[in-house]
């Protein structure tokens, strides 16, 4: 076996590399609310902006693979990791209080990444389906006007509307311990900034998740 | 005699006659139990009873009795060595239980450690990683330089001094939601890490340590720190987060293939 392999399907490897995913995806879904938030300040800019993600040759062709292997990795690896861990304990304790060393968020990851992967496929049939099937299959003329308008009438549907704030509920539950955790992961923990990144952490896990609820709220309820 | 304050307890005991069959939870009853007796003088009181019976004794792992070997490896009431922080479970005193409550007392539950009977179970799977490369290496030649004439920092000698009070007990695997080895392999790591003499053989003794521990099949750390809170000596997570950076460099830089 390759050093290289070895190093990366070792126990240490594996979740290195999870978490190096998982700060790609932090970084991601910071940059994504941004451009996201602006569709609240200005119909044009958010426009504009999405013109130009959606046909940026650097961000479709650099950096959306690179998006797309970590978010299956993460996924993929996530439920890997998922089953050999509860492989290495055949017999349940009768009782176990995880509760009082361990936080719920911590112990659960894995459903809600499960909430998160169901809220992807939402997301992908709303958004991305479309968009690649206007771009590369129907081969429609380009309009730079014609996001601000395509998603705000996604979120005419109260039921669609509740299923994203539930879902980010989802996220938030998973980025309290996610975020912090990534750091740990890749051997990042010290006294002077661990305290920091914990905070940091639990900022963003309200945050951006918050923040993406009350863009969905926002254009349901001016729509009205 | 019964004392005034002496406990009644029902106790369930998980009871496995070996590795090869099934075993299961069964229900005890003691009576008047003191509550300034350890939690082991119960279990001896329990044993007594189920001889004077003619039962058999339910087997478990116990020999200083005062913290230090880290054998009682008993899962008590959903958390090792039961409730109370920075404890083994011979340091666990009744009083922290109340009359009439019901206790479960579980073995270690991980794959890598077998049940040999009822509590007892096979920690063989620490000794193995120990030997892929938890030591120091010195010949005995008869001129192994004092340890006293190499320089080490403070803080440094008080890290490595932590880490190395791990008794290798096997909580932070019991504790552990994906029975996880990382605490302890990190203790280990990071007790010869941090010092001189075990800077020489760093690289291959984190490789080595760690593929052994992935072998036994140990689970993967999913930073919870259950263990860091279970673990009778506090051992911190700062060791596998140092782990974790040996790791890494290590993989990178060692010349092992």
């Amino acid at each position: 076996m390759s050093w290289l392999k070895q190093t990366f399907t070792s126990s240490i490897g594996r979740k290195f590399a999870m978490a190096l995913s998982a700060l790609f995806l932090v970084i991601f879904l910071l940059q994504h609310f941004i451009i996201n938030f602006t569709s609240v300040l200005s119909e044009k800019t958010f426009n504009e902006i999405s013109h130009f993600m959606g046909t940026n040759v650097l961000v479709q062709f650099a950096l959306q693979p690179v998006l797309i292997f970590g978010v299956i990795y993460h996924f993929v690896m996530g439920f890997v990791l998922e089953i050999k861990n509860r492989n290495a304990r055949a017999i349940k304790y009768a009782m176990n209080k995880g509760s009082e060393n361990s936080t719920w968020f911590s112990r659960n990851m894995i459903y809600s990444g499960f909430v998160i992967l169901l809220f992807l496929c939402l997301h992908f049939y709303d958004f991305w389906i479309p968009e690649i099937s206007h771009k590369y299959i129907e081969v429609l003329p380009e309009d730079s006007t014609r996001y601000f308008g395509e998603m705000v009438e996604k979120f005419h549907d109260p039921l669609r509307v509740g299923l994203y704030a539930l879902s980010f509920v989802f996220l938030s539950l998973h980025l309290m311990h996610g975020f912090q955790s990534a750091f740990q992961s890749v051997g990042a923990r010290h006294s002077k900034y661990t305290p920091a990144i914990k905070k940091l952490g639990t900022l963003y896990a309200i945050i951006i998740p918050a923040g993406f609820i009350f863009i969905a709220l926002y254009h349901h309820l001016t729509a009205l | 005699m019964s004392t005034a304050n002496g406990l009644n307890l029902t106790l369930k005991v998980w009871r496995q006659k070996n590795d090869k069959v099934k075993g299961q939870m069964e229900t005890y009853q003691v009576s008047d139990i003191s509550p300034d007796s350890s939690f082991l003088e119960m279990m001896d009181i329990l044993n007594e009873k189920l001889i004077n019976e003619g039962g058999d004794p339910v087997a478990f792992d116990h020999d200083c009795r005062e913290g230090i070997c880290g054998s009682c490896s008993m899962y008590i009431n959903g958390e090792a060595h039961g409730p109370g922080r920075e404890i083994t479970t011979c340091q666990l005193h009744m009083r922290e239980f109340k009359n009439g409550e019901t206790i479960y007392i579980e073995p270690w539950r991980a794959k890598a450690f077998p049940v040999i009977k009822d509590l007892v179970v096979d920690r063989g799977a620490f000794d193995r990683i120990m030997a892929a490369g938890g030591f120091v290496s010195v010949n005995t030649s008869g001129n192994t330089q004092d340890a006293n004439a190499i320089p080490i920092p403070k803080a440094d000698a008080d890290k490595a001094f932590d880490a190395a009070t791990c008794i290798g007990c096997g909580a932070c695997v019991a504790s552990c939601k994906n029975s996880s080895a990382m605490l302890f392999v990190s203790a280990k790591v990071s007790q010869f890490a941090l010092l001189p003499q075990g800077k020489v053989e760093a690289k291959e003794r984190v490789l080595n340590m760690v593929q052994q521990m992935d072998d036994e099949g140990f689970g993967n750390c999913s930073n919870t720190g259950a263990c860091e809170v279970e673990c009778p000596k506090g051992i911190s997570l700062d060791n596998i987060a140092r782990m974790n950076r040996e790791y890494l460099s290590a993989s990178f830089t060692a010349d092992k293939k």
